[in-house]
């Protein structure tokens, strides 16, 4: 098989990418497209890990199942949060939302 | 080239070529489809990786559920879609930021270090030729989720979790001040005659 170390650079690079949208983006939206980024990123992690150290241990796909519930929750929950900004502010830039900043 | 090389490298570099595009297009709706393109790119490294439940899961919850969430939200924020603002230098510093973790992350967990002799903490969990997955990894993976000894108190967790999202994002977009009530819903106006009649039909 594809040693391990290559799965965890892809997972690396997809990391680093994320992160760079999260750093560079000013559209809210954009930036939760790059945290979806990076949670995928860290799944082929856990999976990879689980595949490599522990195919017998079913604890490795439950632990990737737990991160899918979460994902779905913080994309639900984030995505309202960023409407809601954009009825009070009319915008949903990120340089914009500063009333909590003085 | 064995064919598993081949399958990692296609959805490699569609996962990460993808993923640039996600973080680089100006357009929003353009930056979603990529996303979801990156997405399939990752179920099929789940194939690869001999998790093909995980890779369903990640399809209809993430390219079903999630992208379509947010091409819903960004439809509904409609001035982003044009962005007329100068951009900014924020960019350079972001770059810089993610090459550095990145160049941390491959110095850490590649065999490259210790081959160069620098040092030999590194890669010590890497590993070429796993155990083969049990074949009844689903069933397992059924029956543990649901096993009072293993995960199911995670899994009552979870669903409360998602529960709260739900019932959170749902009261939070709720409109301020509810809409007045057609007349024709409320129960004071009487039926005429003619509407009284015509149940029948």
């Amino acid at each position: 098989m594809v040693p391990l170390w290559m799965f965890l650079v892809v997972s690396a690079a997809l990391f680093s990418t994320g992160l760079y949208g999260v750093l560079a983006r000013r559209n809210a939206i954009a930036i939760l497209m790059s945290i979806e980024l990076m949670l995928n990123a860290a799944l082929i992690n856990i999976v990879a890990f689980w595949r490599y150290q522990a195919p017998e241990n079913v604890g490795g796909q439950v632990f990737a199942a737990f991160v899918f519930v979460v994902a779905a929750a913080e994309t639900a929950v984030g995505l309202a949060l960023i409407i809601l900004i954009y009825r009070r502010h009319q915008s949903v830039i990120a340089e914009d939302i500063n009333v909590l900043k003085w | 080239m064995t064919w598993e090389a081949l399958g990692f490298l296609i959805f490699s570099v569609i996962t990460l070529g993808s993923g640039a595009l996600v973080v680089t297009t100006r357009n929003l709706f353009h930056a979603a489809l990529y996303l979801m393109v990156s997405l399939f790119g990752v179920a099929g490294l789940f194939v690869l990786l001999t998790a093909p439940f995980l890779a369903g899961v990640e399809i209809m919850v993430y390219v079903g559920a999630i992208a379509i969430l947010i091409i819903f939200a960004i439809m509904l924020t409609p001035q982003v879609m044009q962005v007329v603002r100068p951009r900014s230098n924020q960019w350079i510093a972001a770059l810089v930021a993610a090459v550095l973790f990145f160049l941390v992350l491959v110095s850490v967990l590649t065999p490259v270090a210790s081959e160069l002799g620098v040092d030999n903490w590194s890669a010590g969990f890497t590993q070429d030729e796993p155990a083969d997955v049990p074949a009844d990894t689903l069933t397992t993976l059924g029956e543990s989720l649901v096993d009072k000894d293993l995960y199911v108190l995670p899994f009552e967790v979870a669903s409360v979790l998602l529960m709260a999202a739900l019932i959170g994002a749902a009261l939070m977009v709720r409109p301020d001040e509810p809409k007045p009530r057609r007349p024709e819903a409320g129960p004071v106006i009487e039926p005429g005659p003619e509407q009284a009649t015509t149940g029948g039909d």
